[in-house]
């Protein structure tokens, strides 16, 4: 009998809603799992409030609930990894998929090293390796330039995967599994604190259907009127380059690119960016792109589908104009 | 108070060359550089060096040629550099990157804090830090972007993560990534600049981390994952459609498309 087995999804959630990351995860486990004849398993650690029959409907044949009514409510990384080792170390399973999140790209690293096995960071790809029915792990370096592709040598094989990256599982109520629940282990003096959540303006960028940016073409802070406005009429949401979230024009929050947020909406227009490769990398894969910029030569028209060349001034106002004409 | 600053030399991001043919990284095509986050990790030591009065190490894993990136630490502040370099540590995976850091800070011997960037632009793992804090045994606090108060018992810092701000404190030692966003690296002043030549950079390998590293914990045979292949992707193809006059058609056109994709939905 084989020591390790199942494709093991840790079910990220704060405030009891699970991050949508978990089911992408889970599709995507199903399907592994269905290629090496094994189960696909959960990890949750949060209340007992907590659903665990949505896990089943996406597609888990077993959860693990670590149940907490308080110790999962902040982020707090020594007590996650303490309870995530055990719930491993106990079901062995073959593979090990955390979302690449702020939060499980903290955690996995630490799991990771406790149980000395191998991580492979924020991948965009996971296949069967049909030969050895080992997990293939492709994941973008050097700053996107090239696509790695990666085997663990040790067991289990344990990855972050970036969101957005595959679809989420269908929900299907039908479907049955067991669900087990587990007590939690405390951290006696717990070396950090958390302090306090600072309540900061609560926007996501990252699931917008359209987003609008602007880069160093807008020449004032207020100038930001117009960009809202024409994401408002298309129904979308503001974004930015990197240099005007430095100079404080907008916040951080908006900020798409590499160290900033990456988007993957329908639409994206990008207004007076000239598309710096580290621009590109938090916008690249939306569907469809629009640049806007008076300089011809910029690169963000060679990733754009479509590109006008002309002063933002004069082509966002007309093109408010025109949509809501449409629309009347 | 002593603190440690990771550093890691990778190529200029801007010049690097890749050949989608071979599937190979021509690191020769480009300059090096030190990480982008790792000045802002050496910056954040180096301001609570000003204020209260600290001893900044620079640690550096990498081959000897690296040593110039650990000559302009010291140029930018850190007091002392220390080269981790031994043809045994080539190959390292994260893990045995992060155990061979793991025990060169071991080496150095006591220390209070450990800065590191969230990432290396060459890797772009962002793992390397919380692997080296569970080898030593410390707690972790990533994606740092604002530093509240440094002292010898504690940090308190401002943290982005989990979709939200927190704020945290956490009992020395521990180690700390940080985002680009917690200050702007200084330039070295050129009188520095000078001195940091004359900087003698000591090399540690594996003699030298003996009581602490084995050679099965480092290099290949410490590492747990193996890259298999590398691919060049193409680079995105878009239908490019480009309008350069006549403003008013291009809207026009462009609208017609909106609605086509059912962007704008009209009635």
């Amino acid at each position: 009998m084989k020591n390790y087995s199942g494709v093991m999804v840790f079910v990220e959630q704060k405030n009891k809603e699970i991050h949508r990351v978990s089911y992408e995860l889970l599709g995507k486990a199903r399907e592994l799992a269905d290629q090496i004849n094994e189960e696909v398993v959960c990890c949750l650690c949060g209340p007992s409030e907590i659903d665990a029959n949505e896990l089943i409907y996406r597609g888990a044949d077993k959860v693990f609930h670590v149940q907490d009514e308080e110790i999962f409510g902040n982020p707090e990384v020594m007590t996650y990894v303490e309870n995530i080792v055990k719930i491993i170390e106990e079901k062995k399973p073959e593979i090990c998929l955390f979302g690449a999140t702020s939060f499980g790209r903290s955690i996995a690293p630490r799991v990771a090293a406790t149980l000395k096995c191998g991580l492979t960071a924020d991948c965009t790809g996971l296949a069967i390796d049909e030969e050895d029915m080992k997990l293939v792990q492709i994941r973008p370096a050097f700053s996107e330039n090239i696509l790695a592709h990666i085997k663990s040598q040790y067991l289990p094989q344990m990855a972050t995967v970036r969101y957005k990256e595959f679809d989420e599982a269908k929900r299907d109520e039908s479907k049955t599994g067991e669900i087990i629940n587990f007590s939690s282990v405390k951290i006696k003096n717990n070396p950090i604190e958390v302090l306090e959540e600072i309540t900061e303006e609560v926007f996501n960028i990252t699931d917008a259907r359209v987003v609008v940016s602007a880069g160093k073409g807008l020449k004032s802070p207020e100038d930001f009127k117009m960009i809202e406005e024409l994401a408002a009429v298309l129904g979308g949401v503001v974004g930015s380059s990197r240099p005007l979230v430095e100079d404080g024009f907008i916040s951080k929050a908006h900020q798409v690119g590499y160290s900033g947020n990456r988007v993957k909406p329908n639409l994206y227009i990008a207004c007076g960016i000239s598309g710096a490769p580290q621009h590109q990398a938090g916008m690249k894969e939306a569907d469809m792109i629009l640049a806007i910029n008076s300089d011809p030569s910029a690169p963000i028209f060679n990733i754009a589908d479509y590109g006008i060349v002309g002063d933002i001034y004069e082509i966002v106002p007309q093109m408010i104009e025109k949509i809501k004409n449409k629309k009347a | 108070m002593r603190i440690i600053v990771l550093m890691k030399q990778v190529p200029d991001m801007e010049k690097v060359k890749f050949d989608r043919e071979k599937g190979v990284i021509d690191r020769k095509s480009a300059g090096t550089e030190i990480n982008p986050f790792d000045l802002n990790a050496l910056e954040a030591a180096v301001q609570i060096k000003e204020t209260r009065g600290a001893e900044v190490v620079a640690v550096c894993m990498g081959p000897p040629s690296a040593e110039v990136a650990l000559k302009e630490a010291i140029s930018r502040g850190a007091d002392r550099g220390i080269l981790l370099s031994d043809r045994k540590f080539g190959g390292s995976d994260v893990k045995a990157t992060a155990y061979t850091l793991a025990a060169g800070i071991k080496a150095i011997g006591e220390y209070d804090l450990v800065f590191a960037g969230i990432q290396t632009v060459d890797g772009d793992t962002g793992q390397v830090g919380a692997e080296v804090a569970q080898f030593l045994d410390i707690p972790h606090i990533y994606f740092v972007e604002k530093i509240v108060e440094a002292n010898e018992e504690s940090v308190t810092v401002v943290t982005d993560i989990w979709d939200g701000v927190y704020v945290k404190k956490m009992k020395l030692p521990g180690l700390v990534t940080v985002t680009k966003d917690i200050n702007s690296p200084r330039l070295p002043a050129f009188k520095d600049k000078m001195k940091s030549r004359k900087a003698v950079i000591p090399a540690w390998g594996m003699n030298e981390l003996a009581e602490f590293l084995d050679e099965t914990e480092t290099g290949r045979k410490g590492s747990a994952t193996m890259v298999k292949k590398i691919e060049v992707p193409k680079a995105v193809h878009r239908k490019g459609l480009l309008w350069r006059d006549n403003m008013d058609t291009a809207l026009n056109e462009f609208m017609d498309i909106l609605v086509d994709k059912k962007v704008i939905e009209v009635e």
